[in-house]
């Protein structure tokens, strides 16, 4: 066409992602975020060593979506299948991609242990402050007061416990390389999250050890809002109970 | 690699491991298995590239075991009784996925928390799937501290062979037993090949995908008709052993450390005039039905005797098909049955 | 000069882009594409930037930008 011969393409697909069109609902950031990590895969050029961990949740279908192996886990296990396939293969890229319930629910212990030992694993880490794929439920990183399936009367602290800080927990340990917070509800934000998702790689392809990023992400379905609203909520709402930022860096900390 | 070692079972289970080639354990300390996990700490913490964890969970051991599987490593982990029944999930998982690694379980009493004393309680468990969905386990009950060496190494080879999880399914006897071991000479290139499935670098190839599921149900009735298959052609694996077999008044059909029991009360009973038969199954699955059928065209009186309150005798039962009369004499608890009582209650049988 | 081009087809019609877009130049098709969404459309291409928020915050990668 034209267009191609007059100017330069400056955004397009990544390869690192396959031409299936993504299962997920109209305006969730899954989408984004996955474009993200497959942008981070391309720059550091690690997409034919890497070996991709997809959860139980809406991100299943996490495998049909990226140009590299894959593997899917049990809910919540990725890190403990993580840590079995990089004990294997120390030479290839490892990560897991895990929603709130998988990650801080079921399989808080796997994380904790997996981040603990240090395991050269990056972890992508999506909070959305609900369990999207079985319908609206409360999960550990529901907010206070927030409205699910099953806290239909809203989230009850005195009954219910506090949303979980994902992050700020396991900057508490020694081992993390890494641990930072983003969100992708303005285009700052998108580019400092690209940033963090990057590190996350390069710290493992450097050796360094277990990094994690937490990625704040909207459910409009669930939430019962527009992808508009959502994006709103998620700054009024998530971001002043859920900071962004660097929790943990090894290069800042010698 | 010939000379005779004398060995605790759960160390022989270890070292014939590593012998085989495997360089991979993720396990939990329980008793009474907790000699193997930690001759797998001193053994494989001292060769390089090969790996031991101490993993924070049943669950996170198994899963672990799944990771390394699909990555192409010679797996193994351990447990006992309320641990294999933690590690369930991910045992349905591997078996639907295709991922061969060897879990050792070292029964104990249950259920529950059970006792930590010898029982054989978890044999549904083992061979008729534990976890959920269609599926089996390659399953090996040793019976000795050398076949503890030899069935491991088989455990693993035939996990190869059909890519399925193999159980080796022994008991606190047997893995606190001490007995003398020969370690027969193993290639590991007689270690098959993974690299035409397993994950890794997907450089001039396409990239893979092991996924455990389809949310189309005719596209996973091919996986599970794939499996299905797989399970028929796994039946010519079968093994057993048949002792005194050819004019007995009775046999006992039994496995793992209740056989050798057996083999005690054949001799007392030989002392008595009494003809006692004995056919040891050594594959649990697939399970020896046409020998056990066999023996049934030509006897007339079977017992069954295990420490549980009777599992395997279903499958006696299913074998001999009605020809014969099948009766079972159990222990539970923890309770190992002695020869004796075997003898009592095969003269109450043959009154 | 710059230009955007948006895959109606993977288009779900969430309307991030048209938020996101400084030039406010992007809209919401009337017509309907292969799965029943309002795809996105470029209105007014010449005001087009080529500043690629749109494809930055799109989910479903739909978008390309020509600059």
């Amino acid at each position: 066409m034209g267009v191609k011969k007059l100017m330069k393409q400056v955004f397009t697909k990544p390869k690192s992602l396959t031409d299936v069109p993504f299962t997920y609902c109209p305006g969730c950031h899954h989408g984004i975020i996955h474009r993200l990590v497959a942008e981070a895969m391309d720059d550091l050029n690690i997409a034919e060593d890497t070996i991709g961990i997809a959860p139980v949740g809406c991100a299943v279908f996490a495998y049909l979506f990226f140009e590299c192996d894959m593997i899917v886990a049990a809910h919540g296990r990725a890190p403990a299948i993580a840590t079995g396939i990089k004990r294997v293969k120390p030479d290839n890229i490892v990560f897991t991609y895990q929603g709130d319930g998988d990650l801080a629910s079921i399989g808080t212990a796997e994380i904790v242990h997996a981040a603990n030992r240090g395991e050269k694993i990056t972890v992508i880490f999506v909070n959305n402050a609900i369990y999207g794929m079985t319908g609206g439920q409360m999960a550990p990183t529901t907010l206070e007061g927030q409205i699910t399936q099953t806290s239909p009367y809203g989230r009850d602290s005195k009954t219910m416990g506090m949303p979980i800080r994902i992050c700020e927990l396991l900057s508490t340990l020694n081992s993390p390389a890494y641990i930072a917070r983003v969100a992708l509800t303005k285009p700052a934000y998108i580019v400092k999250a690209k940033k963090a998702i990057k590190k996350a790689f390069q710290y493992q392809l450097d050796g360094k050890g277990f990094a994690l990023v937490e990625v704040l992400s909207t459910c409009p379905t669930s939430w019962g809002l527009s992808p508009k609203e959502a994006n709103e909520w998620l700054n009024e709402k998530m971001i002043p109970y859920y900071p962004l930022g660097e929790f943990k860096n090894v290069e800042e900390v010698s | 690699m010939e000379e005779r070692l004398l060995m605790k079972g759960n160390e022989a289970i270890g070292e014939a491991a590593i012998h085989a080639g495997c360089r991979y354990y993720f396990g939990y300390p329980i008793t009474p298995q907790s000699e193997l996990i930690a001759y797998m700490a001193k053994r494989l913490l001292k060769i390089k590239g090969a790996t031991f964890i101490q993993a924070e969970s049943e669950i996170a051991a198994i899963n672990m075991v799944y990771g390394a599987s699909a990555a192409g490593g010679r797996v193994m982990t351990s447990s006992s009784s309320p641990g294999i029944s933690l590690k369930q999930e991910g045992i349905s998982y591997l078996a639907c996925a295709e991922l061969p690694c060897v879990i050792v379980n070292i029964m104990r009493g249950g259920p529950g928390l059970g006792s930590i004393q010898p029982a054989q309680g978890d044999y549904f468990q083992a061979t008729k799937g534990g976890g959920h969905g269609d599926y089996h386990l390659i399953v090996f009950a040793p019976s000795s501290v050398q076949e503890l060496v030899d069935l491991t190494i088989r455990a693993f080879s035939l996990a190869d062979k059909y890519r399925n999880p193999a159980m080796i399914l022994g008991d606190g006897l047997l893995g606190q037993m001490m007995e003398p071991v020969q370690f027969k000479e193993f290639d590991e290139k007689n270690i098959p090949s993974k690299e035409d499935w397993a994950l890794g670098s997907s450089h001039g190839r396409k990239p893979r995908r092991i996924v455990p599921f389809d949310l189309d149900p005719n596209e996973l009735e091919k996986i599970v008709n794939k499996l299905g298959q797989k399970y028929q052609d796994m039946q010519k694996e079968v093994e057993y052993e048949v002792v005194n077999i050819d004019n007995p008044d009775i046999v006992i059909v039994a496995y793992g450390s209740i056989a050798r029991i057996v083999k005690t009360t054949i001799q007392k009973a030989k002392q008595e005039g009494i003809n006692i038969g004995l056919v040891r199954p050594i594959t649990l699955y697939p399970f020896p039905y046409a020998a056990i059928e066999e023996v049934a065209n030509k006897v007339d009186k079977f017992l069954v005797t295990e420490m549980s309150l009777g599992q395997m005798v279903e499958d006696v039962k299913l074998a001999v098909k009605g020809k014969s009369q099948v009766s079972f004499y159990g222990r539970t608890g923890g309770v190992v049955i002695s020869p004796i009582e075997i003898l009592q209650e095969v003269k109450k049988l043959l009154d | 000069m710059a230009k955007i081009i948006i895959d109606r087809e993977r288009c779900k019609g969430c309307e991030l882009c048209t938020l996101i877009c400084p030039q406010k130049i992007i809209v919401m098709s009337k017509s309907f594409n292969k799965k029943s969404y309002h795809p996105a459309e470029l209105m007014n291409p010449e005001k087009c930037t080529g500043c690629a928020f749109c494809a930055m915050t799109c989910p479903d990668v739909a978008i390309e930008v020509y600059k």
